[in-house]
């Protein structure tokens, strides 16, 4: 037939021959609204240097994404912002005086060793941001965990890091670590701020609760057991570290963790455990990441068992 | 009382608001009609007429091809032209009966006649209601006679009256609760007849509150029959979420409504019904709306059955410009068509002509896992790991997920965020299971055939 007639003809395709309005991108651009509070407390209490570090950081993931699937002549996909929520996510993690181009490295690592080789967005398996700091936390161990920052007067030779400094007896109040006024990763200190931010999130329906609160209660949980009991313990447990940061915005991620709903139970009951485990028996502070990490891998075979039941294959009322 | 739901779905975008104001109007049409013998779920009928017969309006020109299966009668008065492959609705060709009309529209004698149903037995009902021709008139096109022959009568206690009408665009069953609630409630009357412990419902959207009181009005005092409340989400009207919203009740794929002890007929059936029982008319007409961004005039019609799309809109003043997609029945869960040129059957309720194409121009972009479909599935099915069994064409993992199981309501398609065609995907993953399903039994039959032969 000619061209022109088959233009003609209308479209025909298998239905539903609506789509909903909602786009990958618009999902993403909600995930990065939510990290402005943190990210805008971080640039004001550790100072400009901080909001440096997430920008240089954002702008080498986008960059090399775009850059290896130029190379490989694959579609550019960098329109879909999942790139500069790695970004973020990865370089909110840093410590506040981190020279620049270890996260630039990071960034790097994240967005092609575990994301691009693999096939992309949606075919990682583990988070990228998550291997990207995990990545940075082995090979630069001395920068990763010197939380040291002229702005707030924190110095690592005569003040411990935050998880330590509460093991030896905390100098923080409740509420300095509530609003965030203590030392940490960029993101990470401000409570207050990331309670905005996974509020956000809930509300616009891109998440749903399921995992950042079963994470945090699984983890108070084991916490309070390991602590002995002591009420005092469990709350600075709770308000310092990656705990509640991890919890929304690195545990959620759509990529790495089950879409089963008992999955997501499952999956986050193992992430408090595993983080608690760390955080008790080993030297290094910080159980987060890598307890999530760890999480990563168990998804496919959590979705396996927890498939759900489908409707009306249980409470069959048979008349 | 909260309004009754289920589990998941979605809020669509509506667009009823094109043509709910229009009232049903009548429009005729001289020339062909077109009677396909498949019209619906179930064997198709069997042509009784043959070229150059003359055939009255009321007719019936074809019986039964099987236990499901349905009567098909003539809408017209005229010469019967042809009885040969026609094109329909489904894009492919199908044995039918073409019958020029000679535009008298001269019935079979005794349509129209006035009956007094409550003095008809059961059985008379039933085979009155076979004779007509009547088939669930929401889509799928189920034979009525058999959905009102369960195994026990005395085990139906809800007579459910489908006016949800949760596709988006469709106002025709809305009209049609507002002008004619009479025919629908004389309709249930008479199921209700039939099945001594049952109350019958009619379940309507709150999305339509006029047709909510207009019902209500109808049904005055009549403790047999209540109208129930539902929450205006897609698909609301499925049959299993509507048995749910309605009674609590689950069933799956393997069971029928009546398992549940409920029957469910879509209003315009029950109007069907009602004429056929109490006026003698057989399935002769049906209201559809004819809608879109790419009608000059969307309406709600009502016209005889096998005149073609095309005329219809043309009668209705055409396109406003030619349309990118036209779709035979609502957006969700319509056929495309790209020949307009194809017959008005019964289980069509309405054309749907668009100036862009959604779905076609956007190829979608890879899952992100983001759950939103694992959160509307209204059968709690899990697609993206369905679909990742779709993609490798895993049967065997495909059924393990329960994909059997999937009612192709096109949910988890309009919800996603990448527009990947998951419904799509399970439709021809369906397709492929009962292949291979119906491969394996031949197989089984074949060598139980040989052993036997041996022995």
């Amino acid at each position: 037939m000619d061209n022109d007639i088959i233009k003609s003809l209308p479209h025909v395709s298998s239905s539903p021959h609506f789509r909903s309005n909602l786009t990958t991108r618009r999902e993403m651009l909600d995930v990065i609204i939510a990290m402005i509070p943190i990210t805008l407390w971080g640039t004001f209490h550790f100072g400009f240097y901080s909001l440096l570090v997430v920008i240089a950081t954002v702008i080498t993931a986008v960059a090399s994404e775009y850059l290896y699937e130029r190379l490989m002549h694959l579609p550019i996909t960098i329109g879909d912002l999942s790139a500069v929520v790695t970004g973020m996510i990865l370089s909110l993690n840093m410590p506040p005086s981190i020279p620049v181009w270890v996260p630039m490295i990071g960034a790097v690592f994240a967005i092609v060793v575990v994301k691009q080789l693999y096939g992309g967005l949606g075919q990682n398996f583990i988070n990228p941001a998550i291997a990207g700091r995990c990545f940075l936390h082995i090979s630069f161990a001395g920068l990763m965990n010197n939380f040291s920052c002229a702005n707030i007067g924190f110095d690592a030779m005569t003040g411990a890091t935050p998880l330590a400094a509460i093991r030896a007896g905390t100098p923080y109040s409740y509420w300095d670590l509530f609003i965030g006024n203590t030392p940490g990763t960029i993101g990470e200190v401000s409570i207050l701020c990331l309670l905005i931010g996974i509020s956000y999130m809930i509300a616009r329906n891109i998440i749903t609760p399921r995992i950042p609160v079963t994470y945090i209660a699984t983890f108070a949980i084991f916490m309070f057991i390991a602590g002995g009991f002591d009420f005092n313990y469990l709350i600075l447990e709770l308000l310092s570290g990656s705990i509640v940061f991890g919890a929304c915005f690195m545990a959620n991620d759509y990529v790495t963790s089950p879409v089963t709903h008992g999955g997501q139970v499952v999956y986050a009951v193992f992430l408090g455990v595993m983080t608690g485990v760390i955080r008790t028996f080993s030297p290094s502070a910080e159980g987060v990441s890598y307890a999530i990490l760890f999480g990563n891998l168990l998804v496919p075979i959590i979705e396996r068992y927890t498939i759900p039941t489908p409707f009306g294959k249980r409470g069959n009322k048979k008349v | 009382m909260g309004l009754a739901t289920f589990r998941g779905g979605v809020h669509t975008y509506e667009g009823k608001n094109l043509s709910e104001h229009c009232a049903i109007q009548p429009l005729e049409f001289d020339g062909e009609f077109v009677f396909p013998m498949s019209q619906g779920i179930g064997a198709p009928s069997k042509p009784i007429v043959a070229k150059g017969d003359y055939v009255l309006a009321g007719q019936k020109i074809a019986e039964p091809g099987g236990f499901i299966s349905a009567v098909v009668n003539s809408s017209v008065s005229g010469t019967v032209k042809a009885v040969e492959p026609r094109l329909t609705t489904m894009g492919t060709k199908t044995m039918s009966v073409v019958i020029e009309s000679d535009g008298k529209y001269e019935t079979v004698e005794g349509i129209g006649q006035e009956r007094d149903y409550t003095k008809l037995s059961k059985d008379e009902i039933r085979s009155i209601v076979k004779e007509a021709g009547i088939v669930g008139m929401g889509g799928a096109g189920f034979p009525t006679h058999v959905k009102l022959a369960p195994k026990s009568d005395d085990a139906i206690e809800y007579v459910i009256a489908n006016g949800s009408e949760c596709e988006p665009m469709l106002t025709n069953d809305h009209r049609l609760m507002l002008e004619e609630p009479e025919r629908i409630i004389g309709g249930l009357k008479v199921c209700l007849q039939l099945f001594p412990n049952a109350k019958g419902v009619v379940a309507i959207e709150n999305n339509k509150p006029d047709a909510i009181e207009r019902i209500q009005k109808e049904i005055g005092d009549d403790p047999r029959i209540s109208v129930t409340v539902m929450r205006t989400k897609y698909p609301e009207g499925g049959e299993r979420q509507l048995i749910f919203a309605v009674t609590g009740r689950h069933i799956n794929s393997t069971m029928l409504p009546a398992d549940a002890g409920c029957v469910v007929d879509n209003v315009a059936t029950l109007a069907a019904i009602y004429d056929a029982v109490a006026k003698s008319t057989p399935i002769m007409e049906k209201a559809i709306t004819i809608t879109g961004d790419a009608m000059k005039n969307p309406a709600n019609v009502r016209i005889r059955l096998g005149v073609s799309y095309g005329r219809i809109a043309e009668a209705l003043g055409g396109y406003k410009e030619p349309p990118q997609k036209i779709i035979c029945g609502g957006p969700m869960m319509g056929m495309a068509l790209w020949n307009t040129d194809v017959p008005v059957c019964k289980n069509t309720s309405a054309l749907c002509a668009f100036l862009k194409d959604e779905v076609t121009i956007d190829p979608g972009t890879h899952c992100v896992r983001c759950g939103r479909c694992v959160d509307a599935c209204p059968i709690f099915l899990v697609p993206p790991l369905m679909a990742k069994a779709a993609e490798r064409r895993d049967i065997a993992k495909f059924e393990e997920l329960n994909g059997m199981e999937c009612i192709e309501c096109g949910t988890c398609s309009y919800i996603c965020p990448a527009k990947r065609p998951l419904t799509q995907f399970f439709k021809q993953m369906r397709r492929d299971v009962m292949t291979a399903r119906r491969a394996k039994q031949a197989a089984e039959a074949a060598k139980k055939a040989e052993a036997e032969k041996k022995a």
